[in-house]
């Protein structure tokens, strides 16, 4: 498949209403404003099951969200499948949504996760922080580079091994047939 | 004292699969029998301040903020606040029904999601099962049929959302004394193609609920368990409704402790206590006292206090069900699941009543009448009866809003269950995680909504620990 025709979804979470929590949905409106070419752009306060439906329709689905673990403004990297052994709440994460993408509707989307460094959230604001604010801005112009070249998997690699948040999963743990 | 210096405590920080954040506190004896066992819960107090000062019109769209799973309540019961503070004492079919239409989406999807993703894996494996294949992956793998299901019904009812409120966050389509827009002709024919479908997939949904509640009605009948008053909105004619009504609260043998009460008033039959060791508060019936006036709200409650429910598949289930108790309330605590899913046949039935009916086109959408300085707007929001209450100033300024969510009502119930679960389950026994989901069973099935609580990566591990009385760590364990 050449680079130009691939299908992109990029789906930006969080609560805007918690201060940097809204970091997803401000890169999601942000790159709905730069009408990229064969993008689509989704915002929701989390994700939850139907997304692996949304998923499954496109070549490639880039997953924003904050994040409060690294030192860098953000980081790109390519996603697994993943179980997280029951430890979800409501909310379901990334690796959930393309196991399940997999899983019920035969998705082979290549996914990736971006995490935007954010560091105010335990408050009520529909504010971002101004360092959250800047993270913002440098992830924004990341991803419209990514997404015009299409280069997806040399741009995760360059951030291979930054963060260690999700564990690859292990299939024959849920293989129960 | 020499005998509680041998207490210890456990704690399950958050509790899984519910929204937001909570905390189980069991406190254990050497002899490992529980002595208390408690839940915990963030308030919203910090979200009514956050409102103060904003104009009154904003505020529809500003509670959406509220919660990531139901956004729409919030919108609906603010908006009916609104429309009292606007004198918009009777809305115009179109908005009402495009409203309705609105929640019975948001009913559908809810009541889906609960049950394919955060009840399912517990019925489907069993409450003890290993928790790698007790959860949303497991079950997409045994029962993938089952799962594309869950999914595409929420999917089905988040797009009457978007089709309603504009978007499937942040909606715009209730406003003060109506709705800004309608439902074209092309937009209906969207839902009514795949209408059948889905009110096949909600019959399937129910059978599985009811069948496996009837099926282990002995173990499930104890299971956290126990009498209490029930509350909800009725229709003037007894009937269930869970968009308007008036307030109808009966006690564990069904009689009517007040009924037809206008939930302008409510502040007449509800108060609220605080307890110093919870940041949620305790509401009670007046007239019956703390002690005695808690009660339970949400979709057990609704099939309790309703006379009848105004479509035919759900009436057929409605009275399966209480035939369980012999037409008295059902006071079992697993039953909330079954109840929940004569909800979500009961939704999908209004949807298409609605959907064939030519108001959602009509083009009179607003109405306005004599301006007020405070209003209640109360709405049954799929966990439970849920009030709004807002005091606006002459600037048109929010000055006053209190919240009182589905979640607080049933936290005396909730606390209940935990600490039934913990006696009959723990005591004595050596710790287990499928002990310990035994309690989360029992807390999901009420399908709490702990509040929207922030959720970027990393800030929400799963944390238990072991303290002796006097808080020193025992043992600690962290997933993330």
């Amino acid at each position: 498949m050449k680079s130009g025709k691939r299908r992109v979804l990029v789906i930006g979470y969080g609560n805007p209403g918690r201060l940097d929590d809204g970091l997803g949905p401000a890169l999601a409106a942000a790159i709905e404003g730069l009408d990229l070419p064969g993008v689509s752009v989704e915002s929701d306060y989390q994700l939850t099951i139907e997304h692996a439906h949304d998923v499954a329709n496109y070549d490639v689905v880039i997953f924003a969200d904050a994040d409060v673990n690294i030192n860098a403004p953000f980081y790109f990297r390519r996603l697994v499948p993943q179980v997280s052994a029951g430890l979800g709440s409501h909310d379901v994460s990334p690796g959930e949504i393309i196991s399940l993408a997999l899983m019920l509707f035969g998705a082979t989307t290549r996914s990736y996760l971006l995490g935007i460094r954010g560091y105010k959230f335990d408050e009520f604001g529909e504010i971002l922080s101004d360092m959250a604010g800047k993270n913002l801005e440098l992830a924004v112009d990341f991803v419209s580079n990514v997404v015009r070249k299409g280069n997806f998997d040399e741009a995760a690699e360059e951030f291979s091994g930054t963060e260690t948040h999700y564990v690859d999963i292990c299939m024959d743990r849920i293989s129960l047939n | 004292m020499s005998t509680e210096k041998k207490l210890k405590r456990i704690i399950i920080e958050p509790v899984t699969r519910v929204e937001g954040h909570g905390k189980v506190s069991i406190l254990l004896d050497e002899k490992n029998k529980v002595r208390q066992a408690r839940l915990h819960i963030v308030e919203f107090r910090g979200f009514e301040r956050f409102i103060q000062g904003r104009p009154y019109w904003e505020v529809p769209v500003l509670v959406q903020r509220l919660c990531g799973i139901c956004p729409v309540s919030h919108h609906l019961a603010a908006a009916k606040a609104m429309d009292v503070i606007v004198g918009a004492d009777k809305l115009t079919p179109a908005a009402e029904k495009i409203r309705r239409l609105m929640h019975y989406g948001q009913m559908f999807q809810s009541h889906a999601l609960h049950f394919f993703h955060l009840c399912s894996p517990d019925l489907l494996f069993g409450f003890e099962s290993d928790p790698a294949i007790r959860n949303v992956i497991g079950v997409a793998a045994k029962f993938p049929a089952l799962a594309v299901q869950g999914v595409m019904m929420r999917k089905y009812g988040q797009e009457i959302i978007k089709a309603t409120a504009g978007k499937k966050i942040h909606g715009t389509g209730a406003i003060p004394g109506g709705v800004n827009k309608n439902l074209s002709t092309a937009e209906r024919d969207v839902f009514l193609k795949d209408i059948e479908k889905m009110m096949d997939w909600a019959r399937g949904a129910l059978k599985i609920a009811k069948d496996y509640t009837v099926e282990h009605l002995q173990t499930l009948a104890p299971f956290g368990s126990f009498d209490s008053n029930h509350l909800s909105l009725v229709r003037k004619d007894g009937a269930m409704d869970l968009y308007h009504g008036n307030l109808r609260a009966i006690d564990a043998q069904g009689d009517k402790i007040f009924d037809q009460v206008d939930y302008q008033k409510y502040l007449d039959y509800i108060a609220e206590e605080v307890r110093s060791w919870s940041y949620m508060k305790f509401p009670f019936i007046k007239q019956l006292g703390p002690e005695n006036g808690w009660y339970r709200v949400g979709p057990l409650a609704r099939l309790n206090t309703c006379d009848f429910i105004d479509t035919p598949e759900a009436e057929k289930a409605r009275k399966e069900f209480t035939a369980v108790t012999n037409n008295k309330p059902n006071n079992i605590t697993m039953a909330y699941h079954w109840a929940r899913m004569i909800e979500l046949l009961h939704s999908i039935e209004k949807i298409k009543d609605l959907l064939n009916d030519k108001d959602l086109q009509g083009k009179d959408l607003v109405v306005k009448g004599k301006r007020r300085e405070e209003g209640v707007g109360l709405i049954e929001a799929p966990r439970g009866t849920l009030f709004h209450h807002y005091r606006v100033n002459k600037n048109d300024q929010i000055e006053m809003a209190n919240l009182i969510v589905s979640t607080t009502h049933n936290n005396e119930p909730m606390n209940r269950a935990v600490q039934k679960v913990a006696e009959d389950k723990l005591s004595g026994q050596k710790i287990t995680e499928g002990l310990l989901n035994n309690v989360e069973v029992a807390i999901r099935a009420y399908d709490p909504c702990l509040s929207c609580a922030t959720h970027a990566m990393g800030k929400m591990p799963l944390t238990i620990e072991l303290y002796d009385h006097n808080g020193n760590l025992l043992d600690r364990k962290t997933k993330s």
